[in-house]
């Protein structure tokens, strides 16, 4: 009798077939995210990750017989009051008695859905598919990040781990044919012959004891491997070039802004900063919200903070110039805004921000994107589409070729689909 | 990581000293639990059994070896990812508990207990699994004849192996699909009987000797004179070549695919194959649920029960077994809320104290019912022929006794669909017995119970279209809509067009006909 325990065995036993499992459903489960997108509250995205995929792609198909039709039988316990020849209603919806227990396979052929819960990262993975920052261009090494390891030739020192087995016994078979050490052959025939000379009494014994005890001393001293021989593989640490990009995010907070306009420009913003801090471990992120005057502020008054006030967009431009220069200096960075603003801006505004934005912040930027919140309703049908101020500032900056993409979003489950356009993999958008 | 402890001392613990106290154990009591166990075991039940490995897993461990069909290694395939995320996700929400154990048919036996257990459950499942199982496992025919117990691990090493390098070879997607068609005819993949053998060359020759001889021994002219039969039928030649050549009709759709379907290649080929043999060695299971769950609980009650007696286990303890006995036994009646069919534990476990009654104590019934073995007195002898030699089907045909029917209170229910109402057709009564026997037997027949279809034909000069006959039995049709997704791989497997007709066995007539047309996902 053996006792073993597993408990220490490393989990996870059954991962390779969760994977293979949810790439079966993954365009399913993938279009189950971004709908739970839509409506869901975007902080908590993920946190509760169920999702039910319709039960057709993963269904087991196997012959059964339909339950339910033709003659059946059930022998079933705990008679009180039936005697033979007693007639029974059929109970309602199908079966008999207590029957399904007989049929068994009756579970399996009637999953509608087949709902399970998704990880955290299993959710974010698919939700963020095919999403990247455009023109990640400048590279440049960053003071201290990692470093990678890589193959640079052979060393005469190093760790028995890394020693090189072939191009050792090259050097040492080099060596030894350089240095004529005897080879084993030849040992062994000198040690036949003085054998066979033993037996015969042959003159030349003792020559050729002599002649296999120089050999003998010759070997002892060529060695076969000698130190001079191991090489050893050699790595060299090198520095890995990470692309540093920074995203500047400036938000409108200004009274013309209702609710719902913030509700859906903070929305865009929590998916940018879920996306940006998953998929780019080196992406600095700076937020600035304006009013007629322009803050830095951290992630959490971004956010959580409520303020109110004129609306002046240059300001938000003059402070992001300014910390391009203090901080982030074109050559060096990728840069990357997003602006979201429900458009109004005070007319004599418009060439400053024009010109801010032609002669410093787009030279400067890689990419840069405009999503304007509208009201819930949406533009009414069957009337012309009212441009804002800042709209039509910014098409005439996009007709002039400069890197800026305009959304409008009117409804939060539109969000996403904006969000997907603007960031979406350029390859991926040329497939679809 | 593994810590396996072989035994430091060889002294089985001493009659009427407690093996443990409380709830808690250490390896060194599980140790000792076993040796109890095998003390009672041995002598007193008479078993035989593979030796023993008894390994501790965690909850999660459990879940795992749930979704490979409680295999310690299993190939790779959605499927089990599915059943774990469903699995996971109830036991999460509390909706399903564990089992205390998983015993697997392999020599040694391996038993997995789960770390959560109560020193009492651990003895409880001890004597469960490790003894009752693993006799049943090493002593009924039917595992003898189709399960290759020191085999099967390695087996399924090979069988991981194998289809992980095709994976690697092929790509997933591909070896998925050949899976995906494979585990829809999984249940048609098993040889109901064992083979026939494949005369070779010599025995062949000396048989046409041996007749040629017996013909001129035998010969007489007048026989010549008699005159033929007029139109004396004669089979189609063609087709009697072709059924010969193919082996027609053929059951085991799998083993037919395996060795005929024209486009598979080698890999495809082999991966059926490892479906197919999974299958097979899983069939027995299938058909001794009733008798494998019984013999594991009666011995398990035997073995608690004389440990009681020894004094090795305290009254808190056996009380706590008592409790989990009883749940496991419990059988609702049909108008109860949670009447799920009948509990394979149950009716074992009832049948075989039933039997151990008749052989000690008959009443004059069971002398007229059984006269075989009422007043032998010798009930384990009795006990162990039956695990050895039957199976569910046959041991409930041979032993429900009258008593136990009445005790039961069972009765037996038709539902014609010609009919308006549902007509009890027997109940426990002196006329009822035996009628409800048979038909209560049929219910365990796993042939009674799985779509019989064959392979009956292929159209060679043809489109070399599959033709295969469902005899629908009692005109119960095939579920339409499985029925068509499987004959689809079905079809992509053959290469071909296949073709499903139901079949009144009655009068032959084609109730519902499926048709497939192979897409071309494999070649």
């Amino acid at each position: 009798m053996h006792i073993v325990d597993r408990r220490l065995n490393p989990g996870g036993k059954s991962l390779p077939n969760r994977q293979r499992f949810l790439r079966r459903v993954k365009d399913v489960a993938q279009r189950a995210v971004r709908e739970s997108a839509r409506e869901k509250d975007i902080k908590n995205l993920g946190k509760d990750g169920r999702i039910s995929v319709p039960g057709d792609g993963v269904r087991e198909p196997r012959f059964s017989r339909q339950p339910g039709t033709g003659h059946q039988d059930y022998i079933l316990p705990g008679n009180k009051t039936y005697v033979e020849g007693d007639r029974i209603e059929r109970p309602p919806g199908g079966g008999g008695g207590g029957g399904s227990g007989e049929g068994g396979e009756g579970g399996e052929n009637s999953e509608d859905a087949f709902h399970f819960v998704l990880t955290r990262e299993e959710f974010l993975d698919l939700f963020l598919e095919d999403l990247e920052l455009p023109d990640l261009a400048k590279r440049r090494l960053a003071v201290v990040e990692t470093e990678g390891l890589r193959r640079a030739g052979y060393t005469v020192s190093g760790s028995p781990a890394n020693l090189a087995l072939s191009r050792t016994l090259r050097n040492s078979m080099s060596r030894r044919i350089a240095l004529k050490r005897p080879k084993l052959e030849e040992v062994a025939a000198l040690e036949a012959e003085i054998a066979a000379a033993e037996a015969g009494n042959d003159p030349r014994l003792p020559d050729l004891q002599l002649k296999l005890t120089a050999l003998r001393e010759r070997s002892k001293r060529i060695p076969y491997v000698d130190p001079i021989d191991l090489r050893f593989r050699r790595f060299e640490p090198y520095p890995k070039p990470i692309a540093q990009a920074v995203m500047f995010c400036l938000m409108d907070v200004s009274g013309s802004m209702t609710e719902h306009m913030k509700d859906l420009a903070k929305r865009f913003y929590i998916l940018l900063h879920i996306f940006l801090t998953r998929r780019y471990k080196h992406v600095e992120i700076v937020f600035i919200r304006h009013t007629d005057k322009a803050t830095e502020v951290d992630e959490e008054t971004f956010f959580g903070s409520r303020e109110t006030g004129g609306t002046l967009v240059s300001s938000a431009l003059v402070e992001m110039k300014r910390i391009v220069t203090e901080r982030y200096s074109p050559d060096d960075w990728n840069i990357y805004a997003a602006q979201a603003s429900d458009g109004d801006n005070v007319s004599s505004d418009g060439p400053t921000s024009t010109e801010l934005l032609r002669a410093h912040i787009l030279p400067a930027c890689q990419h840069f994107a405009y999503l304007e919140v509208g009201d819930e309703n949406g533009p009414r049908a069957g009337f012309v589409e009212h441009r804002t101020t800042l709209w039509r500032t910014y098409e005439a900056l996009a007709k002039a070729g400069e890197p800026l993409a305009m959304r409008k979003v009117n409804h939060r489950r539109d969000i996403y689909p904006v969000f997907r356009e603007l960031f979406g993999r350029k390859d991926a958008r040329a497939e679809a | 990581m593994v810590a396996s402890l072989s035994r430091t001392k060889s002294t089985a613990p001493k009659p009427g000293e407690l093996l443990f106290s409380g709830n808690d154990w250490d390896f060194e009591t599980i140790r000792c639990i076993h040796d109890a166990c095998e003390a009672v075991a041995g002598p007193e039940l008479g078993l035989s059994w593979y030796p023993n490995q008894i390994e501790i897993i965690t909850a999660e461990q459990m879940l795992d070896a749930y979704a490979s069909i409680g295999m310690p290694l299993f190939y790779k395939h959605w499927s089990f990812g599915k059943h774990f995320a469903q699995q996971e996700a109830s036991y999460r929400r509390g909706l399903m508990g564990l089992a205390y154990e998983i015993v697997i048919n392999s020599d040694p036996c391996i038993s997995y207990v789960m770390e959560e257990n109560t020193a009492t459950m651990q003895t409880l499942v001890i004597a469960h699994a490790a003894f009752g199982h693993n006799h049943f496992f090493k002593n009924n025919y039917l595992f003898r004849q189709w399960t290759d117990a020191e085999g099967i691990l390695d087996y399924l090493d090979f069988a991981k192996g194998y289809i992980a390098r095709c994976e690697e070879r092929y790509g997933h997607q591909a070896v998925e699909h050949v899976l995906d068609a494979a585990h829809a005819l999984m249940s048609q993949g098993v040889h109901r009987y064992p083979r026939k053998k494949r005369p070779d060359l010599a025995s062949e020759q000396r048989r046409e000797r041996e007749r040629e001889e017996h013909g001129e021994q035998i010969y007489n002219d007048l026989w010549r004179t008699l005159p033929a039969k007029a139109g004396a039928a004669k089979g189609d030649p063609a087709l009697e070549r072709r059924k010969a050549l193919l082996e027609l009709p053929q059951e085991n759709i799998l083993y037919f695919l395996e060795k005929v379907a024209p486009r598979l290649r080698p890999w495809q080929r082999e991966i059926l194959r490892i479906v197919r043999l999974v299958a097979q060695y899983f069939y027995p299971q299938r058909q001794t649920k009733v008798m494998n769950e019984g013999c594991a609980t009666y011995c398990h009650y035997r073995i608690m029960n004389a440990l009681s007696q020894k004094g090795q286990l305290s009254e808190a303890a056996y009380l706590e077994f008592l409790t989990s006995h009883t749940n496991v036994i419990r059988q609702p009646n049909y108008d109860d809320r949670s009447f799920g069919g009948h509990n394979p534990y149950a009716l074992g476990f009832a049948m075989m104290q039933d039997i151990a009654r008749i052989v000690e104590q008959p009443s004059q019934e069971d002398r007229e019912w059984f006269p075989d073995i009422a007043g032998t007195g010798d009930a384990m002898a009795v006990l162990r022929d039956c695990w050895e030699n039957y199976r569910d089907e046959s041991f409930i045909a041979q032993f429900l006794s009258p008593k136990l029917m009445r005790d039961m209170r069972l009765f037996h229910v038709v539902d014609d669909p010609d009919e308006p109402e549902m007509r009890v057709e027997a109940i426990h009564d002196e006329r009822g017995y035996r009628k409800m026997r048979r038909s209560f037997a049929r219910q365990y027949d796993v042939a009674w119970l799985d779509p019989d279809i064959e392979v009956v034909d292929v159209d060679l000069e043809g489109d070399r279209r599959l033709i295969l006959h469902h005899k629908a039995l009692n005109r119960i049709t095939l579920q339409r809509e499985d029925a068509r997704r499987v004959l689809q791989h079905l079809a992509d497997l053959w290469g071909y067009d296949a073709v499903l007709k139901e079949v009144d066995p009655a009068t032959g007539a084609v109730l519902v006909e499926h048709s497939a047309s192979a897409r071309p996902i494999f070649f």
